[in-house]
């Protein structure tokens, strides 16, 4: 079943690097495939940032995210440039405090900013915890997929700090599935 | 004066004009490689467009003969990747210091251990004497019927404060000199850069009321002043002639090298 | 032991290389190519390699082809403008035979265009885009994986026949990321050296005259003016000049099968896609979803020299279809070799065409 996540959000969040990560866990932790793409402009910061990847069991052919039935959106201007269009059965996660619209499809709020600046003390991981959220509300990839690719990713020294914030993730995403 | 085995004598005769002063910079060249005691096998010349660069096709070692400009960017090429090479360029005016200007700084910059020798005859001469950036205020060329009008680049400045770790000047007159500060370059890591004020006398002279080879010869000698000489009227609060340029070591020092054999 | 990895085809291009031997890299930084210039800026000091930064694209290239000269395997990569900028160079390249491998991470132009989109606009540009008459190789991947395998090709196959290869590759595929297998060595072949006794320039029947690398002691002349086969000037004489430029484009040109790599789907096909690059995985994903013997699909991992004789392997087709990142470019090379009626399907503005797109033109062209 070929499944396109979409993440947006702004420029220095770590938007492209979670994209990346989940097609990580996939293809080399899940015995899935996936590609991994995204779309940039001039930023290096700020601006609408945008990372995808499409997951599937069969190899993918066409590459390209037409229609995500995953979005995970981390700022109102990204909501606006790339999640406002989301289709009625997709699933989209939602950063409670950065994205101020709600879509038309179903969607879980998850406090992963805030999270990560009070619980965890570093806003740096917010990204990460919204992966967590991400996997334990959509299944797309397994916790032990996810957790290797994180691993892999992160700078030496913050694996604990990352481990922590994407178990905080696992729970956000568990709570707001059984509500 | 140079050893007959560093000439491919089945290229000649070569195509310089009678009186064309490059004959001249490449013997000294070659005395100074043969000084150097530098191996054929181990030595690379390198050029780009122009009189001046058909002087690798003369001598008998691997060479390149390159695009118009570019010469230095292959010869970082060579050197970077074989740093056991002796790499010599020889470039002129416009090859260098026109359409090749870019390279030519970042070359200095880089200081990548090479010897550059720039045949300065102010013009173009195998396109048949247009004006170039070396072109004296007031010369005439073809391209400068009514006297060149713009101002010229100093080469040898220019590789100082670009930063050459090795920058002299000398002329097609002082052959000893220009021997010995090539060899000087040659043994300096890092960029060495001599510019030789050398004789046009078929597409410069000829346009510039020096019709003869010893005319022009004289006009070089004539308006060449040795640093220290400037340096003491400049000291000494007297004026310096507007129209001399300078002769001599301009640097010798040691910023950090690239290419330096290991 | 190989590896599996998760990464970007700019990233797969450079440990393609490497795998490749090659132990230089001279370039400068162009969106979207400058991934493969970084990767290289790590990765070749510690590989007993130089990287280093030039100061534009004409001296990346030419700090390529002087490397070359020394025996090592160069590579230089770039997009659009710098592509542009290093023609002058590809044609001096060609000319004095220099193995040499060139990326170009197409982007959208003409001049400074869309630079981070995809496009295959220098498909002719890289085929014609120095002056005078030359022929060159250039290889067109369409994955990760492809990108890793196709960067060791262009090695040899540079080496082999003394001829810059490009890696015609795009944002697309130069900034996706999938899994890649690195195998922990690939095949090699070299040039063959020159033979004692042959002069540097000079043949045999396949056109390619061994290669005396600088320091070999054959005192080798090198020279973009017309030249003998001793590597002498020689740039009057019309016999030796056509000579020269029939061999060079010959040597290419009649090994085309030798050098050809593509895929034939479905051959009794009436109706047949031709492809390189992306736009074959949306071919690709059309015919998955609509399983149907009476469409065809050629794609080429060779774009240059043209394989012609891979559109007559479908002795049934009616009709070619062409998508391309472009106006239409390597349409004309399908036009030009078939009778059959051909339709180019170019997009640009940086969108691979769309599966949606594809079945649309086979609607109306079927």
């Amino acid at each position: 079943m070929r499944h396109e996540v979409r993440f947006s959000g702004y420029g220095g969040q770590g938007i492209i690097l979670s994209a990346v990560i989940l097609g990580r866990a996939a293809a080399l932790y899940d015995g899935k495939h996936a590609v991994q793409t995204q779309v940039y402009g001039p930023e290096a910061r700020g601006g609408a940032s945008m990372g995808q990847v499409v997951i599937d069991d069969r190899p993918i052919l066409y590459p390209e995210v037409a229609d995500p039935d995953i979005y995970a959106i981390m700022s109102q201007q990204g909501f606006e440039k790339y999640g406002v269009r989301a289709r009625p059965d997709a699933v989209m996660l939602l950063d409670t405090d950065l994205v101020r619209s709600r879509p038309g499809c179903r969607y879980y709020e998850i406090p992963a900013t805030a999270e990560a600046k009070t619980v965890l003390g570093r806003e740096i991981v917010a990204n990460i915890v919204m992966i967590g959220a991400l996997v334990t509300s959509t299944g797309i990839v397994s916790r032990e997929a996810i957790e290797r690719a994180v691993l892999d990713s992160v700078p030496k020294g913050t694996e604990n700090l990352n481990m922590k914030a994407l178990k905080r993730g696992f729970e956000l995403g568990e709570r707001v599935c059984n509500l | 004066m140079i050893a007959p085995d560093w000439l491919r004598e089945d290229r000649l005769p070569h195509i310089y004009c009678t009186g064309c002063g490059n004959g001249t910079v490449i013997n000294c060249t070659l005395a100074a490689v043969e000084e150097m005691g530098w191996k054929r096998d181990e030595t690379v010349f390198v050029s780009g467009i122009g009189c001046s660069s058909r002087a690798p096709g003369y001598i008998l070692t691997d060479s390149l003969h390159t695009t118009h400009g570019r010469a230095l960017a292959f010869a970082t090429g060579v050197k970077m990747a074989r740093p056991e090479f002796n790499v010599v360029v020889f470039t002129g005016d416009g090859d260098l210091a026109a359409i090749g200007g870019n390279h030519f700084i970042h070359a200095c910059r880089r200081n990548v251990d090479m010897t550059v020798v720039c045949m300065n005859n102010h013009i173009y001469g195998m396109t048949g004497g247009q004006g170039s950036p070396t072109t004296p205020p007031g010369a005439i060329s073809t391209t400068t019927p009514y006297g060149m009008s713009e101002p010229a680049f100093d080469l040898a400045e220019l590789a100082v404060a670009a930063g050459a770790n090795y920058v002299a000047r000398w002329t097609s007159y002082h052959v000893k000199e220009l021997t010995k500060a090539i060899t000087a370059g040659m043994r300096t890591p890092g960029f060495a850069f001599i510019e030789a004020r050398t004789q046009c006398p078929t597409n410069y002279g000829r346009h510039n009321k020096l019709r003869t080879v010893p005319a022009m010869i004289e006009h070089i000698r004539s308006h060449a002043m040795l640093i220290e000489k400037r340096d003491r009227l400049v000291r000494e609060g007297r004026p310096v002639p507007e129209d001399i340029f300078t002769i001599g070591e301009l640097v010798r020092r040691n910023r950090p090298a690239m290419g330096v054999r290991r | 032991m190989s590896r599996v990895e998760f990464m970007q085809g700019n990233a797969a291009c450079a440990e393609g290389a490497l795998a490749a031997g090659c132990r230089f890299f001279g370039g400068y930084p162009i969106t979207p190519s400058t991934e493969i210039a970084e990767a290289m800026a790590r990765r070749l000091p510690k590989a007993g390699g130089v990287f280093i930064s030039m100061e534009d694209e004409l001296a990346s290239i030419a700090a390529v082809i002087g490397a070359a000269w020394t025996g090592v395997r160069a590579m230089t990569a770039t997009s659009g403008p710098g592509f542009s900028l290093m023609m002058e160079n590809i044609g001096y390249a060609a000319m004095t035979e220099t193995p040499c491998v060139i990326v170009n991470v197409q982007r959208g132009g003409p001049s400074t265009g869309q630079p981070t989109r995809a496009a295959q606009g220098d498909m002719l540009q890289c085929r014609f885009g120095s002056h005078g008459d030359y022929s060159i190789i250039a290889l067109t991947p369409n994955s990760v994986q492809e990108t890793f395998d196709l960067t060791a090709k262009a090695f040899d196959l540079a080496d082999r026949f003394r001829v810059p290869t490009f890696l015609m590759t795009d944002e697309i595929v130069g900034h996706m990321r999938e899994r890649v297998t690195i195998p922990d060595a690939v095949d090699i072949t070299r040039s063959s050296p020159l033979a004692e006794g042959s002069l540097p320039f000079e043949a045999g029947d396949d056109g390619i005259p061994g290669f005396a690398p600088f320091g070999s002691g054959r005192a080798v002349h090198v020279t973009g003016l017309t030249h003998d086969e001793r590597g002498y000037p020689d740039t009057t004489d019309p016999a030796a000049h056509d000579r020269l430029v029939r061999r060079l484009v010959a040597k290419v040109e009649s090994a085309r099968r030798a050098i050809a790599d593509y895929e034939v789907t479905n051959p009794d096909a009436g109706t047949v896609f031709v492809t390189y690059g992306p736009p074959s995985r949306t071919v690709e994903q059309v015919m998955r979803d609509y399983p149907d013997d009476a469409v065809g699909h050629l794609r080429l991992r060779v774009v240059w020299p043209f394989p012609e004789f891979a559109l007559h392997e479908f002795p049934n087709a009616e009709t070619y279809i062409v998508p391309e990142l472009n106006m239409g470019q390597v349409v004309r090379e399908v036009e030009r070799h078939v009778d059959q009626p051909v339709v180019p399907l170019g997009k640009i503005g940086g969108e691979l065409h769309t599966p949606a797109e594809l079945v649309r033109a086979l609607e109306a062209h079927r």
